[in-house]
């Protein structure tokens, strides 16, 4: 599932609504915000119950370049999973299977 | 008490000898003993390429092993493994009580599909051949759609 998609598209339902617009602004919007994907957590979705810190496979996806852990308003994973996938992110980090920072 | 369950995962050189692996689980079996804990299982991982270098290696021979005992005895092998200049890397989880929730929330969720299913007059397992063949995943399209308007 691509993490990011229709973020552009955020921004307020109503906001963009406002009466006076440059007429550049609203081809803009029009192309960028015809379909929003709604995030679905995947742990919940695939009904994985054991987040482990073993399973690089699993928790790989959630880990991008940098290392950084993927926000949650990205990912949309649902708290509970964010919280168990943190340890186990955390865990991985520890025996060296996932980096830390990668520049 | 009832023992608890940890795991144990440590790191050790990739140049490291035969003897030199045998030596650390020996010792690794001595301490568990002596302090009425039992080892579980052990898994060698082997060779695995470090995500960071740690003290200059960029691999590392992994070795996971589950271990029944006290908070003490891990508490001691944990020391054990830092004094000891070949384990580059070791990490202590405690796994029994999250295993149990793991195995609730499966043994819940079997269950509440049994009956659902017993409900609705078919057998409580899944048959051959039911329901959507597997791999396949299921369309995406229609319902995870919202529409968006600006």
């Amino acid at each position: 599932m691509p993490f990011g998609q229709g973020r552009s598209g955020g921004g307020g339902g109503g906001r963009g609504r406002a009466g006076d617009k440059k007429p550049g602004d609203k081809e803009k919007g029009q192309r960028r915000t015809l379909f929003r994907r709604r995030k679905v957590c995947k742990f919940c979705a695939d009904k994985i119950d054991d987040i482990n810190y073993k399973d690089v496979k699993l928790i790989g996806p959630f880990v991008p370049e940098r290392g950084k852990i993927l926000p949650r308003r990205i990912s949309g994973t649902c708290a509970k999973h964010q919280r168990k996938l943190q340890t186990a992110i955390k865990r991985a980090r520890q025996i060296a299977l996932i980096p830390y920072v990668t520049e | 008490m009832a023992d608890r369950q940890y795991e144990l995962v440590y790191i050790l050189p990739p140049d490291s000898t035969e003897a030199q692996v045998a030596e650390v689980q020996t010792q690794i079996e001595e301490v568990v003993t002596r302090l009425h804990g039992t080892i579980a299982s052990t898994d060698n991982w082997g060779r695995k390429r470090l995500a960071y270098e740690i003290a200059r290696h960029k691999e590392g021979f992994y070795v996971l092993q589950t271990i029944n005992g006290s908070g003490e005895l891990m508490k001691e092998l944990d020391r054990r493994l830092k004094v000891m200049d070949i384990v580059i890397r070791q990490m202590i989880v405690r796994v029994d009580e999250d295993k149990k929730v793991v195995d609730t929330v499966q043994t819940r969720r079997r269950t509440n599909s049994e009956r659902r299913r017993v409900k609705r007059g078919l057998p409580p397992q899944r048959q051959p051949g039911e329901g959507r063949p597997a791999g396949e995943p299921d369309d995406q399209d229609d319902d995870r759609f919202e529409v968006g308007e600006v």
